[in-house]
């Protein structure tokens, strides 16, 4: 029985139940409901199957390869090749596609008769399947089509609400830059194809030494910007802030969770394991856009007041400690470090899995935060936890996760990565150790301005007072919907507490690829969970802080109560406010609070105001009607990057413009004159 | 709002009158050690004053300020000022209440955790003072929230606030109303 | 047994202490004032007064705003527990990481500044977006300063850091001088001393940590207080102990113990004494210096990391 599920015939079920849920539910998209249970039941016990299949082919030892060989083309090939880092991604997929799913099943009641249900449960679980597809495919252009169906099946779920304009625009601005990323990840594979003769990932791996090192270098910048562009890296990134908020919130959960970690896993499968051996500065330019990544990332999110924006460029500041970790480790390797290395790779594995598990509960608390208040806008929230308490309660955790507060996860694999950049600090030479000296200083700003985002986020979303009467409506969620938070927010907890055990797994991952195969850990883990680095340099314990804290705020709570002054009471009164009533104007805004950190990085963030009055006497200036301040923040990117090259592109297709005459003996000239180049190359 | 008319009605608003002869003549260092003895046992230790300003002609304000100066230093004596009525164990208010510092003073005398006394300084703060017949005064404190103990003068010199808030200190004494 | 001993000291001696540490910097600086003011163990007297008053809560407060002061007050209790107070000797391994208890003191920011903005108040909201300002400003700083100590010695607990440091005093000189005075102004941010706030101001306008607890009352606001004494004293035993360890004692020999009791001492006055004199000789930055002050601070740190051989 467990033979059999761990193995091409497990996986092959395993799209099989998304496959059925993709294209039955077109049967039944008349009947809302109907449709809605159908793809909801198929994409759950789709997921269920694949966190089994998960568990059962990670006991097996070996790597599962197979093929599907009844294709006539010589290139193509299906072939499968599923070993423990393919096998860690689909757990991720799955666990995550799990809660989204649930918290579908009770988001998507409010598109009832407005959407067709049937799309997308159609898109959603093809959508899944693209990524399971993706990290399992073994062979160049078989990747591709997997890639494709990723990218365009999350294509037709962003633009899925069409009725909003400024989706339809995200849509398309996604669809560019997702096919910008696939053309250079197809010149990349045409080159590898031109020295290796092979698209089967095995076969390049095999005979990667034939390819010259330029070569190689050109292959690494053409990865990762196609891989980047996914993955969300600066400034490859203008699509996923606009394109996540757009998409219902379980996929937008499922997007920035696990779709553009599906770049990670390209890059990693890549740089770490096909082209191996590489270059020292493919791991330091990766630490320097890692950095970048993060700190652009988070500064960005502190300017927006659109919630599910501000996530997404979270997502970006994510991926780039993600980066910061794998960057380390590629140096590393390349500096022929390989414990160090390891340590690295598990840190940026950890904080794939926790950045997966605590930003989908986030979007999904978002999301089911919009669904009471119909709008994105902080500035309209506020004071919701008396109104949604357990959503907030979840949001809080999520929050303090993302921030790398103890004891939840976040905080234990942003530790790992920390001590990956100071172990190159201490043991790497002068330039490459003031690379890793910026890295950890981005890192620890990071973790400080991420920190303040969510102290924003939180508190003007769910504290104080409503700011408009959209809240004052709002109910606590459906129960799929709590259940699918509150399953991710434990989880969120869990994670931190059983730290130790996570990375001896994920050491187990690196162990089973071929650079870490005969590796000894950097790090040494005890059964109680008590992660010790490099001998003795740091030691963290996730229990034991758990317990610490937890017990001595229970003292303390008791002893306060119950021992000083018993007999207390408490009145409850109105917010001090000198005498004024308070208004929802008065509170702090999210553009408020972000506004002093905006105009000390006002050299990066560029904002810009606009003040306008409106007078009641145009000849007495004294009393202004009404006033208006508009802060706005400017791209540095779309500014200095994409706005020449979109004027370059303008220009030269001006000039292109002058060949076309319209006579149609010129472009019969034309066709000869290439044919002549083309024969002439040939030659 | 009945519950605070009673309060008001039923506070006792004692007037506390000294002998000139006596303030004249004490240092102001004695009454601060007597005062400081009385914090102690009546507020173990530490007295937090909140001073409202309700429409006063800040002369008041100048000899409460003085307090803290290097000269009186009343902090040497377990007293301070604070930032906040929540803070507080003393309202201390001055001026004749205008209209618009009614709502003020009732909030900040809300927002005062119990045990708390209300003290009011200055003639102003007391009947109105000059202002008396006002239009836009209520004619003193009283009228708007309960008072429990009033200090003469126009302004009342800081020696004279100090030797009345001994006073203060000594009936709350006798009473033990204080906040043991 | 006598690490056991230890182990309470270290869970009280914060806590007991620190009160008294406000009070010293209070009367030293009455004195530069040329005023008496109050007894030094004035501090207690409030807020032992303050646990015996009743409570005002506001109505828009939550349950964040109930809860924030017992979580502030108790991860001072556990990282005053994780850092080396009296002696070095005991060895824990699993909250003394330099990462572990920077990230704590963490929490204990993220819930005060949730608490201001809580209950709706415009003090407590701009209270909160400058001390998360602030604090994301000086996190870097903070990190890489211990972590100058952490790569001289070779490990970043913070127990065989005081330990060991001393003996690597003389080569790495320059590094430590250098990571310190980017400590020192770190600390004076977190703890909200001059120049980046007045912890003795009646003006909310200019007001930083005290906005946040303007609406506390009784009890919560005792251990808000008490709270942000432990910091200070945290932050003071970390400078004290980690960059100066002369002192501390390395051994359960009861003469070594009293010495280290008497050094500590020694220095916790020296360094409440620096922050009188600055609180009394300086004014405070305007607000959009502060960050060129944090910036000084991290890149002298970086520097100091730079520095070590």
């Amino acid at each position: 029985m467990i033979d059999s599920v761990a193995s091409s015939i497990g996986f092959i079920v395993l799209l099989f139940f998304f496959g059925v849920g993709a294209m039955s539910v077109l049967i039944f998209r008349k009947d809302d409901k109907l449709a809605n249970m159908w793809s909801s039941f198929f994409a759950i016990a789709g997921s269920i199957w694949g966190l089994f299949f998960a568990i059962l082919t990670w006991a097996s030892p070996n790597t599962i390869f197979f093929t599907v060989d009844s294709f006539a083309f010589p290139l193509l090939s299906i072939f499968f090749c599923i070993d423990k880092l393919s096998i860690f991604f689909i757990f991720v997929i799955s666990l995550i596609a799990l809660f989204c799913s649930i918290y579908g099943i009770g988001y998507v009641k409010h598109f009832y008769e407005k959407y067709s249900i049937g799309a997308l449960g159609f898109f959603y679980n093809l959508f899944i399947i693209g990524m399971l597809l993706v990290v399992t495919a073994a062979n160049g252009l078989f990747f591709l089509i997997a890639w494709e169906i990723m990218s365009v099946a999350s294509y037709f779920l962003v633009v899925y609400d069409r009725n909003d304009r400024n989706n339809v625009n995200a849509g398309f601005l996604y669809l560019v830059m997702t096919h910008i990323g696939t053309v250079f990840i197809i010149f990349s594979f045409l080159l590898i194809y031109k020295f290796t003769g092979s698209f089967d990932f095995e076969t390049i791996k095999s005979s990667v030494v034939v390819i010259p090192s330029s070569i190689k270098n050109i292959i690494f910048v053409m990865l990762i910007i196609g891989f980047g562009t996914k993955a969300g890296i600066v400034p490859f990134h203008i699509w996923l802030p606009s394109a996540h908020p757009a998409a219902p919130s379980h996929v937008s959960g499922l997007m920035s969770g696990v779709m553009i970690k599906t770049g990670v896993y390209m890059m990693i499968r890549f740089f770490l394991y096909i082209l191996q051996p590489v270059p020292v500065w493919w791991g330091l330019v990766l630490l320097v856009i890692g950095s970048i990544s993060s700190i652009i990332g988070v500064l960005y999110a502190l300017t927006e007041h659109d919630i599910k924006r501000l996530l997404a460029y979270h997502s970006i500041e994510n991926i780039g400690i993600i980066l910061l970790g794998f960057g380390s480790a590629l140096t590393f390797l390349s500096l022929n470090m390989p414990s160090l290395a390891l340590l690295g790779f598990v840190a940026a594995l950890f904080h794939t899995l926790n950045h997966a598990t605590f930003k989908s509960l986030l979007f999904l608390s978002a999301g089911s935060v919009i669904n009471e208040t119909h709008t994105r806008n902080m500035e309209e929230y506020g004071g919701l936890i008396k109104y949604m308490p357990e959503t907030a309660a979840f949001f809080l955790i999520g929050s303090m996760a993302i921030s790398a507060l103890p004891p939840f996860n976040g905080f234990f694999s942003e530790w790992l990565t920390f001590q990956s950049l100071f172990q190159g600090i201490a043991a790497l030479d002068f330039s490459a150790k003031w690379i890793f000296i910026v890295s950890a200083g981005a890192l620890a700003f990071t973790g400080g301005l991420a920190l303040a985002c969510f102290v924003k986020v939180f508190g003007v979303t769910f504290l104080a007072r409503p700011r408009s009467q959209k809240v004052v409506h709002a109910k606590e969620s459906l129960l799929s919907l709590r259940l699918g938070m509150g399953a991710l927010a434990i989880l969120s907890l869990l994670f931190g507490i059983f730290s130790g055990s996570i990375t001896s797994v994920l050491e187990k991952v690196g162990h089973d690829i071929g650079v870490f195969r005969y590796t000894s850990s950097f790090l040494s883990i005890s059964s109680n969970q008590h992660i010790v680095s490099g001998g003795n340099f740091a030691s963290v314990s996730a229990p034991a802080i758990a317990v610490f804290l937890i017990a001595v705020f229970i003292i303390v709570l008791f002893a306060t109560k119950y021992v000083v002054h018993k007999n207390q009471k408490i009145r409850m009164g109105a917010t001090w406010d000198c005498g004024t009533d308070l208004t929802p104007r008065m509170e702090i805004t999210a553009t408020g609070f972000a506004r002093s950190i905006i105009t000390i990085f006002k050299g990066v963030l560029k904002p810009s105001i606009q003040h306008e009055i409106e007078y009641n006497d145009a000849e007495s200036r004294y009393l202004p009607k009404s006033r208006t301040v508009t802060l706005n923040i400017n791209d540095i990117y779309r500014i200095y990057l994409y706005e020449p090259l979109n004027k370059i592109f303008t220009i030269l297709s001006e000039r292109a413009k002058g060949i076309q005459i319209g006579n149609i003996n010129v472009y019969i000239l034309y066709i000869f004159m290439a044919l002549f180049v083309a024969l002439i190359l040939m030659i | 709002m009945l519950k605070l008319l009673l309060k008001i009605f039923s506070t006792p608003k004692n007037i506390i009158f000294i002998n000139p002869d006596y303030y004249n003549q004490i240092e102001i260092i004695t009454i601060g050690e007597k005062i400081q003895d009385k914090v102690k046992r009546l507020f173990r230790g530490s007295l937090a004053i909140r001073q409202v300003d309700a429409g006063s002609d800040n002369a008041c304000e100048q000899e409460l300020v003085a307090l803290s100066n290097a000269f009186y230093d009343i902090e040497r004596f377990g007293i301070h000022f604070v930032a906040s009525p929540k803070h507080a164990d003393m309202l201390m208010v001055t001026g004749p209440v205008t209209r618009n510092m009614v709502e003020a003073v009732k909030r900040a005398y809300d927002a005062t955790p119990d045990p708390k006394i209300v003290v009011v300084v200055g003639d102003d703060a007391i009947n109105g003072g000059i202002y008396n017949g006002s239009y836009a005064t209520q004619d003193g404190v009283n009228n708007i929230i309960p008072v429990d103990y009033q200090i003469l003068g126009d302004p009342p010199s800081p020696k004279i606030i100090l030797c009345h808030l001994l006073h203060i200190l000594e009936i709350l004494d006798c009473k033990s109303l204080g906040l043991k | 047994m006598t690490t056991i001993f230890f182990w309470i000291i270290q869970l009280i001696l914060v806590p007991a202490l620190s009160p008294l540490g406000i009070g010293v910097i209070r009367k030293l600086k009455a004195k530069f004032q040329n005023r008496q003011g109050a007894n030094i163990f004035q501090p207690y007297k409030d807020l032992w007064k303050l646990f015996h008053k009743d409570e005002v809560i506001s109505t828009d407060a939550s349950w964040i705003f109930r809860y924030a002061p017992f979580i502030v007050f108790a991860v001072t209790i556990v990282v005053g527990f994780s850092i080396p107070l009296l002696v070095s000797f005991i060895s824990n391994t699993v909250t003394s990481d330099i990462l572990v208890v920077v990230y704590m003191l963490s929490i204990g920011t993220f819930f005060l500044a949730l608490a201001g903005m809580d209950t709706g108040s415009a003090f407590g909201g701009f209270g909160s977006s400058r001390e998360m300002t602030i604090f994301a400003l000086a996190e870097g700083g903070l990190i890489f300063s211990l972590l100058t100590l952490g790569l001289i010695i070779g490990t970043t607990n913070l127990f065989e850091i005081s330990g060991t440091i001393s003996s690597s005093y003389s080569q790495s000189f320059l590094p430590i001088l250098l990571s310190f005075s980017g400590f020192f102004i770190v600390l004076l941010s977190e703890t909200a001393h001059f120049p980046f706030d007045n912890p003795a101001t009646h003006l909310e306008l200019t007001m930083i940590h005290e906005a946040m607890i303007l609406e506390y009352s009784g009890k919560r606001l005792a251990l808000m207080e008490w709270a942000s004494a432990n910091k200070l004293l945290i932050f003071i035993s970390l400078g004290a102990n980690l960059f100066f360890p002369w002192g501390i004692a390395h051994s359960t020999d009861i003469k070594a113990i009293l010495v280290s009791i008497i050094v500590f001492a020694v220095k916790l006055f020296i360094f409440y004494g620096a922050i009188a004199v600055i609180e009394s000789s300086i004014a405070k930055f305007r607000f959009f210096r502060l960050p060129d002050l944090l910036m000084i601070s991290f890149i002298l740190n970086g520097i100091a990391i730079g520095l070590i051989l």
